[in-house]
This record gives structure tokens, C-alpha cells and sequence, in this order.
């Protein structure tokens, strides 16, 4: 068998495409799930009894199961649900939806560790100025809560990043998609996913760099005592 | 000022408070003394209800302290300082001591600057305003949560064994601040075992031994004469 290793090269713009492509996703799932993360850490930290119930079974369900499952739920399950006809993009709406929620019930339980690793004395201080709940969360706790979940949550995001590469399953046209399309029309699969791996390594890497700047600049007044 | 009647708490099974009856006149500076683990700690906390109550009754500044806008009500006019400080680490010292002023009194960020630079002044700490926490010592760090409390311009100040993390070094600083306080005429109920203090500055000294006021009284008649034997066995052991 030829291996036509000068195809990894002639591949690259378009692979360059679909890592496009597979940041536009990642970003997207990213933001929407700091989002939903905040709001089901909260939830599972809550007073009421109901809406910590609710909470932790969105955390359970999305870390419970495997992205794969949730993307076909998502894609092909709910429009039978609800017996709509599929828009003709409906597959970028679905996989944005489930690499969201899946990214959101890992920040949450994230961002739970992070809150409770705050000193009780800290909550303890804010209330006894005066402050509400929401005041002390908003002003105290989660500034420095923000500060000792960077790490975990830059993990996320690198994971987020590779995961997404789930979405060729659903022919999204992300990096990984790109390259299964070049591989069946070349027949020449390992020089196109070497050039796909050290596409995501790169992307990984850089991210991962990001993160470690992020922690140090937010080192400045430091938590520790 | 502060009345307490009938006061309980309970951890559990485990009664900590039982039964406490105290009346503080505003002005007054009342001292509380007692073992580790006699309740005393408890009883301050229970003043802000940064402890839930079993039972009995708490009214500060004609507020009683039953419902939660009461609590937020009481805490506005209550200031509280612990032994551990609690300062937060990511604010600088004057971002401690006027972020308070600013979203609970709703001041301007000027306003809320200007009091809070009064303050750091007021307690020797001009020269740190721009400082984070931990670069502070402890001394100094107390005192910004002293001028932090006392930003909320309170009516009461609470003070939680405030020298009992310091090294001794540091110990007097903090004191003379509160001596300050008292002259001043703050209504302050402190928990310590610093006796040269309480016999100086304080107007009543309360002694708590298994959850009950055991003794009270003028700090220099308890502490020459002291009248119930547990006060004299507690008393022969620290002075």
C-alpha cells in the first residue's frame, strides 16, 4: 500500500475548514455552558429542596451518560417527540444543544466544588455587613470561586474541544467530519489523520496555554492567606 | 439596647445555651469570659443569628430577631468581628471596608471611599489602604475588619475572641483600637480572655460556664472577689 504522506499537506486547507468549524462549536457549547453551569451549581447549593432535586438530576443525567447517546437523543429523538419536520440545518441546532448541556452539567459540578471550597468565614463575614445571599455570592463568593475553578474549567474546555469531534457522527462539518470525507475519497487515511490529530493537538495546546495565562493573571491578589 | 431572655441552642442533642437573660444598656462595654466550649462564642453568634436560636427571645435596638428582614435588619445595625478576621482576600483594604456602605447602604462608591478612608486612619492604617489582605499582618488585618464593621456606622459591635489569633506582639494594637471604641461610647459585648483588658475597659463582665451566666458583675469586684466557685477555679487558672 502507497502512503501518500504529501496529501496530509495538499489536505490542510480544507481540514482547516473544519477546525473552523470545530471551534465554532466548541465556543459556542463553552459560553452556553458557563451559563448553565452557573445556574445548576446554584441550583444544587439551593435552599429549595425542589430545585436542587431538579439540579442534580441534570447533573446526573449529562455525566451519566455518554455525549454520543445525549447528540441522538437530541438530533433524533426530540423532533419525533414533537413531530416537527427537520429544518435543513436542524443537525447544527442539535449538536450545539447537547455539547451544551453536556458542557453545562460539567461546569456546574465544577463551579459547585469551587463555591464550596470558599471558607465558611467569608459568607459568615459578608452577612454580618449586612449583605443578602445573592450580595454575598455576587461580591464574595464567586469572585473567588472564579479564581480556583480556572484549572478544572480549562480542563473542560480541552475536553469540550475533542469531544466535539462527536458531531461527524451527525455530518457536521467540524474538523474530524472533514477529514473521514477526504479519507473516502483518497483511501489514504493515515496521512489525513495524523494531519487531523496535530490539528487538535495544536488547538489543545494553544487552549491550554490560555488557560495557564488566564491563572496567573488572575493570581494578582491571590486567595491564599 | 440588647435585651436577651430565655435564650437556647442547641447542636443536636447538645445543649450549648441554656437559658441565658442579659440586658445591655447602650454605651455599655460588656465583657464575656469563660472556658473553651462553655458556650460563650455561641452566645455572640447568636446576637446576629449567625446561629439559629432553639428558643427564647433577642430584641436589638427595639428589632426583635425573628423574621429574616429582621435578621437583615439587625445585621445592618450589628458589626461583627472574628477571630480569624474573614477579611476577602481578593479586595484590598479599602475595598473591604467600603464595599458594604456601598451595596447595602446604597452610598455612592465616593461616599463609600471617604468613609472607608476615615476609618483606615482611624485605626493606624493610612499607609495600607491599597493593600491586599495578605500582605498584611495579622494585627493590621484585624484592624481593617474592625474599620470594616464599622463602616456600616453600627449601633452594636460584636467582637468574636478578636486577639486570639494574633501573636502577642500584635495583640496590644488591636486592642487600643478597641479601647478607642469604648471611649467613644460604642455599645460593644466582646468575648476575650485578654482580663487586663476587661478589667480596664470593660463596664461588665459576664462569666458563662455550661451554657449559663454563672457570675456578673464590675470586672474589678469579680475579678479580686469573685463569689461562685467555678468563677474563682476559672479565674485562679488564667490570672
Amino acid at each position: 500500500m502507497n502512503i501518500n504522506w504529501g496529501l496530509a499537506l495538499d489536505s490542510f486547507p480544507y481540514l482547516m475548514q473544519g477546525a473552523k468549524i470545530t471551534l465554532q462549536f466548541t465556543i459556542v457549547s463553552v459560553l452556553f455552558g458557563m451559563v448553565l453551569g452557573l445556574i445548576f451549581a446554584l441550583g444544587k447549593l439551593a435552599q429549595n429542596k425542589l430545585i436542587r432535586y431538579i439540579s442534580s438530576a441534570y447533573v446526573d443525567f449529562f455525566r451519566g451518560t455518554p455525549l454520543l447517546v445525549q447528540i441522538f437523543l437530541i438530533y433524533f429523538g426530540v423532533p419525533q417527540l414533537f413531530s416537527f419536520t427537520l429544518p435543513d440545518n436542524y443537525q447544527y441546532i442539535a449538536g450545539a444543544i447537547a455539547l451544551s448541556l453536556n458542557c453545562g452539567a460539567y461546569t456546574a459540578e465544577i463551579f459547585r466544588s469551587g463555591i464550596q471550597s470558599i471558607d465558611y468565614g467569608q459568607t459568615e463575614a459578608a452577612r454580618s455587613l449586612g449583605m443578602s445571599h445573592f450580595q454575598a455570592m455576587r461580591y464574595i463568593i464567586l469572585p473567588q470561586a472564579f479564581k480556583v475553578v480556572v484549572p478544572p474549567l480549562g480542563n473542560e474546555f480541552i475536553a469540550m474541544l475533542k469531544d466535539s469531534s462527536l458531531l461527524a457522527i451527525i455530518a457536521i462539518e467540524e474538523l474530524m467530519y472533514t477529514g473521514k470525507i477526504i479519507t473516502g475519497r483518497t483511501f489514504q487515511p493515515m496521512p489525513i489523520y495524523l494531519m487531523v490529530a496535530l490539528i487538535y493537538l495544536v488547538m489543545t495546546m494553544a487552549l491550554s496555554m490560555l488557560v495557564n495565562y488566564t491563572e496567573k493573571r488572575l493570581g494578582k491578589s491571590d486567595i491564599r492567606k | 439596647m440588647i435585651y436577651v431572655s430565655n435564650l437556647h441552642k442547641y447542636f443536636g442533642a447538645l445543649e450549648v445555651l441554656k437559658g441565658i437573660d442579659i440586658h445591655i444598656k447602650e454605651r455599655e462595654v460588656v465583657v464575656v469570659i469563660g472556658a473553651s466550649g462553655s458556650g460563650k462564642s455561641t452566645f455572640l453568634r447568636c446576637l446576629n443569628k449567625l446561629e439559629d436560636i432553639t428558643s427564647g427571645e433577642i430584641v436589638i435596638d427595639g428589632i426583635p430577631l425573628n423574621s429574616e428582614a429582621n435578621v437583615n435588619a439587625i445585621r445592618r445595625e450589628v458589626g461583627m468581628v472574628f477571630q480569624r478576621f474573614n477579611l476577602f482576600p481578593h479586595m484590598t483594604a479599602l475595598e473591604n471596608v467600603a464595599l458594604a456602605p456601598q451595596i447595602v447602604r446604597n452610598l455612592s462608591k465616593q461616599e463609600a471611599n471617604q468613609i472607608g478612608m476615615e476609618l483606615l486612619i482611624k485605626v493606624g492604617l493610612s499607609d495600607k489602604v491599597n493593600e491586599y489582605p495578605r500582605r498584611l499582618s495579622g494585627g493590621q488585618q484585624q484592624r481593617v475588619a474592625i474599620a470594616r464593621a464599622l463602616a456600616m456606622r453600627p449601633k452594636v459591635m460584636l467582637f468574636d475572641e478578636p486577639t486570639s489569633a494574633l501573636d502577642p506582639e500584635m495583640v496590644g494594637e488591636v486592642l487600643a483600637v478597641m479601647r478607642d471604641l469604648a471611649r467613644e461610647g460604642m455599645t460593644m459585648v466582646v468575648v476575650t480572655h485578654e482580663m487586663g483588658f476587661a478589667r480596664e475597659v470593660g463596664d461588665r463582665v459576664i462569666f458563662i460556664d455550661e451554657g449559663v451566666i454563672v457570675e456578673e458583675g464590675n470586672p474589678v469586684e469579680v475579678f479580686s472577689n469573685p463569689q461562685n466557685p467555678r468563677t474563682q477555679a476559672f479565674l485562679s487558672k488564667i490570672l
